[in-house]
């Protein structure tokens, strides 16, 4: 391994820029001329609107225009969608309710924006907005999805009657059944998987410009995935034709997920700057995110897990009610279904599973992927199931685990997946002995000795990831297919160019990219160039979620750079005066084989642009490769991760003293890189489980509307985490990469959950479990230690 | 009605600058709009998430919550002033990057500013926990904090 090939832990190249503040986040960009854009937003969850007057409004100070939903719906431009048709039980499709981007008639969530002010400066933009005189029919909101599609609940959506958008199921119910009715063991659990606000340290934003020399749109967007927003807004929302909307996607501070979906923001800045013939910016405040960005989670879930005498599962059946919120979200369709039920069986060979989901409209934020999408609430189902029915059995979780473990692979699963590679018990065994969970008895010893209560818990997670084969997908409903593009530019000096349909947003792409194409070309990490970002510049690409810029993205890459040695090896044949067959290219050096003539990578590379040497006319002049990649399955990271606590049943608080991942990524590029993934997805998985507590009032208001009421976990939160790594390689993709960037943010949940039950010896508490929900199921369960 | 304004001269990395703003303005907004020094970042508006920190008068200030009329006279070091133009980085800077310490980017200018601070009131040898307790005003949604941590226990050391 090279100092700055695969597996090593090169510095990153990017952070020259953030370490000195000289980042291009969108919001640091500003154009000539540019004037800012306020958004109103209604501040009843559901209400008819009546009249919105904006006479007085356009008058103010600065201010270049003032549109209402209906003056949007004037240019009849089409509605924001969902891209993946999901049907229900019954075949028929989703009821997805139409999105406009300026709401004209009625507002179903706070947040929902009704009204813009485009003026010289923000400031000015408010003081209109607050002149903007809006009579609104208050109705009666539904914030519970339980209750969203209970008779006499508020109709939001003509389209999509009782709330609801579909009952979908996976599965064989009958086998199901009859596995549980000759169960030895059934061990059932009810429970919440919490409401999450994203909360990327970066704001959404978006900076629209009109070129009216030429027709052409500029959008410079905090997204994920700047192809996929152009489609979407030329194609279906049709503010301009692709080839006249370029979309950048500069650098971006954090996406999980949220900034991928195509929202109603960048859509009014770009018809704004065309009508006003100026460039049109918009930044959120963090409030407004609150209400903006697409929340994630929010299940409710009854399920149940049977048993045989030998503790072998023999069947899992789940209910899952999913709020999608007050509009469907450009992937919410696929996250509580395909991106769900499809890791039901986790680790585990579990021969019956049946799962049914029932997604409701309800009037708040939409809901759609947050990091780990569905496997992160898939995951808490089984491994909250499989500890607490270790509990009741009597079994240690570890032992129940390895006797249930899938061991022989190409595995199909019961829920469509079928694993490709796998080692489970390896990281089991591994976490164990790393944790030193044999030692965990006299730990917990010694924490009565001072008054606590201490817990050890599992998360043996399974998930799905590299998103995805496209023909597959497809069938399963989307509108896209998932594969990734590269081209990989060699320039007559022998410097490197890589055009990725990727995106970083933090996962350090410019690092890691390049680690691969230098150890490949045998050239210096330095004399590589990772672009990515522009539509302008760079071929269609799917952008980064879903952990598949390496087992997709590079996979692009090594499809690129296969024919760039290709082409460069028949040059290389023509400078060196012998056969292409006896080219040997190794090293940066392509060499007559038993020979030492030799041509360095510099030299062809010049020499394929200078086109001296070859017959043109055979092989084109240039040295320049484009690859799109389709991956033939989904990949399975996998892993174990162990949380230990310590609580103060005094004060309920919950203290992590112990972290424990061993994870299974597959081949690992940058082993610094993967390690700072598994730590942020652990930290995620972290405040969900402790702190993050996405609150409504009845009537649809968003109690925890900011960092004041909606804990982010801080440093103290959290413990240093022990990272280590066990490797079964992917066989599906040239790299054997099984990607990494969820993983933590999937296991870390039930981890914890299953330490705090196991330290407060009650099930009966739901995620966040904080001090005050601990205190009160210790009481409930009268677990109070006795007073001295 | 015209907004209030007032002059305000300040020294911001070292160069003295005057401006007139409007009294409403706050430290943020003169770095970033009017001086186009973008590398401090705004994060939230509730004076919680520290991307926003700088220096003021040589203490670590969250500049989202001071107006920059109060600012007359006083001297601003920003992330861009923290390193000299052609120099080389600073220690804390140079320790973000060895240990990892930043993915997004857009926390980091701030925990840097925070972290030379630490140590200037916390000393050299800073451990574990004093380091997590002192973040507390400054939030990262992508490091988990654990690489942060150790970047800053090694910038500590390094700025002796």
């Amino acid at each position: 391994m090279s100092a700055t090939g695969i597996g090593a832990a090169v510095r990153r190249k990017e952070d020259q820029r953030f370490i000195t503040g000289k980042g291009r986040y969108t919001d640091d960009i500003n154009r000539p001329g540019q004037g800012a854009i306020y958004f109103l937003r209604s501040p009843h969850a559901h209400a008819r609107i009546k009249k919105i007057d904006t006479a007085a409004a356009a008058k103010m100070p600065g201010v270049a225009g003032v549109f209402t939903g209906d003056e949007f719906a004037k240019d009849k431009l089409g509605n924001l969608i969902c891209g993946w048709v999901v049907l229900s039980k019954d075949g028929s499709p989703m009821k997805m309710a139409p999105h406009a981007a300026l709401a004209a008639g009625k507002a179903n969530y706070v947040g929902d924006a009704v009204a813009v002010v485009v003026a010289d400066t923000l400031a000015q933009a408010k003081d209109a907005a607050e002149k903007i005189a809006i009579d609104y029919d208050v109705l009666p909101a539904v914030v519970d999805p339980t209750k969203a599609a209970q008779k006499g609940a508020p109709l939001i959506h003509e389209a999509a009657p009782n709330n609801t958008i579909y009952n979908w199921h996976l599965g064989d119910v009958a086998a199901t059944d009859a596995a549980f009715k000759n169960a030895k063991h059934v061990t059932k659990l009810e429970f919440v998987n919490n409401r999450l606000v994203p909360n990327a340290m970066e704001p959404r934003a978006a900076l629209a410009e009109y070129d009216d020399a030429t027709g052409h749109l500029t959008l410079w967007n905090a997204t994920q995935n700047p192809h996929v927003a152009r489609l979407v807004i030329a194609a279906f929302v049709g503010v301009a034709p692709e080839h006249k909307l370029r979309v950048i996607a500069p650098d971006v501070g954090g996406g999980f997920g949220s900034k991928i979906f195509i929202y109603p923001e960048e859509v009014v800045c770009l018809w704004a700057a065309r009508k006003l013939k100026r460039p049109v910016k918009w930044t959120a405040e963090r409030s407004e995110s609150f209400i903006t960005d697409a929340h994630g989670r929010d299940h409710v879930t009854k399920a149940q897990m049977a048993f045989d005498a030998d503790g072998k599962i023999t069947g899992l059946k789940v209910h899952t009610t999913a709020n999608l919120g007050a509009y469907m979200s450009t992937f919410s369709s696929a996250v509580p279904t395909f991106l769900y039920a499809t890791l039901l069986s986790g680790q585990y060979e579990i021969p019956h599973i049946y799962c049914e989901v029932d997604a409701v409209y309800t009037n708040t934020v939409p809901v759609d992927a947050y990091r780990g999408a569905g496997r992160p609430e898939a995951t808490y189902v089984v491994e909250r199931l499989v500890e607490v029915g270790a509990r009741e059995l009597g079994v240690d979780p570890a032992d129940l685990r390895k006797k249930n473990f899938v061991r022989s692979f190409p595995y199909q699963t019961s829920v469509a997946s079928l694993y490709d590679a796998g080692d489970y018990n390896a990281s089991l065994q591994k976490a164990l002995q790393i944790h030193d969970y044999k030692g965990f008895g006299k730990r917990k010893r010694e924490s009565e000795r001072h008054g606590k209560l201490r817990g050890i818990g599992f998360a043996t997670y399974i998930e799905a990831c590299g998103v995805a084969p496209s023909s597959l997908v497809g069938q399963l409903g989307a509108g896209v297919g998932l594969w990734e593009s590269a081209e990989v530019r060699v320039n007559p000096t022998g410097s490197v160019e890589v055009l990725t349909g990727c995106h970083q947003h933090g996962q350090g792409h410019e690092t890691t990219f390049a680690q691969l194409v230098a150890e490949r070309l045998g050239i210096p990490i330095d004399q590589v160039s990772i672009v990515h970002g522009d539509t302008d510049t760079v071929q269609f690409g799917m952008g980064t979620y879903g952990s598949r810029s390496g087992a997709v993205g590079m996979s692009a890459i090594v499809k690129a750079l296969d024919k760039v040695e290709a082409k460069a090896k028949k040059i290389a044949a023509h400078l060196l005066e012998a056969s292409e067959g006896d080219i040997v290219f190794k090293d940066g050096k392509f060499t007559v084989a038993g020979t030492d003539k030799s041509a360095a990578f510099g030299e062809v590379a010049l020499g394929a642009y200078v086109a001296h040497k070859f017959p043109t006319s055979e092989i084109e002049p240039g040295l320049k490769e484009g690859a799109f990649y389709d991956p033939t399955n989904f990949t399975f990271p996998a892993g174990c991760h162990i949380c230990e606590v310590e609580i103060d049943p005094e004060t309920g608080d919950v203290r992590i003293v112990g972290w424990t991942a061993v994870d299974d990524f597959g081949t690992v590029i940058n082993p610094m890189i993967v390690e700072g993934q598994v730590h942020g997805g652990v930290a995620q998985g972290v405040g969900q489980a402790l702190l993050e507590h996405t609150v409504y009032s009845d009537n649809g208001q968003l109690v925890t509307g900011s960092y004041m009421d909606y804990a982010m976990p801080r440093a103290d939160n959290l413990p240093s985490f022990t990272v280590d790594t066990t490797v079964t390689k992917c066989p599906s993709n040239p790299l054997g990469i099984k990607g990494c960037g969820e993983a933590g943010a999937i296991a870390a949940p039930a981890a914890v959950m299953n330490a705090i039950t196991n330290a407060l010896g009650t099930e009966s508490i739901d995620m966040p479990a904080t001090s005050a929900s601990v205190w009160a199921a210790l009481r409930k369960a009268n677990r109070m230690p006795q007073a001295a | 009605m015209a907004a209030n304004t007032a002059a305000v001269s300040l020294t911001v990395n070292g160069k003295p600058v005057t401006v007139e703003v409007e009294t409403r303005t706050l430290l943020v907004q003169l770095l970033r709009e009017q001086l186009r020094l973008t590398g401090t970042h705004v994060g939230c508006d509730t004076s919680q998430c520290g991307a926003c920190v700088v220096h003021i008068n040589g203490k670590a200030t969250k500049s989202c919550t001071v107006l920059a009329v109060q600012l007359d006279g006083a001297n601003v070091l920003t992330i861009e002033g923290l390193a000299p133009a052609d120099g080389p980085l600073h220690p804390m800077q140079e320790a973000f990057r060895e240990n990892h310490g930043l993915q997004c980017g857009y926390c980091t200018p701030g925990m840097i500013m925070t972290a030379v601070d630490m140590v200037r009131r916390k000393g050299h040898d800073l451990d574990d926990h004093t380091i997590r307790e002192e973040l507390e005003g400054n939030i990262c949604r992508c490091t988990g904090y654990h690489n942060i941590v150790k970047a800053i226990a090694a910038g500590a050391k390094a700025m002796r």
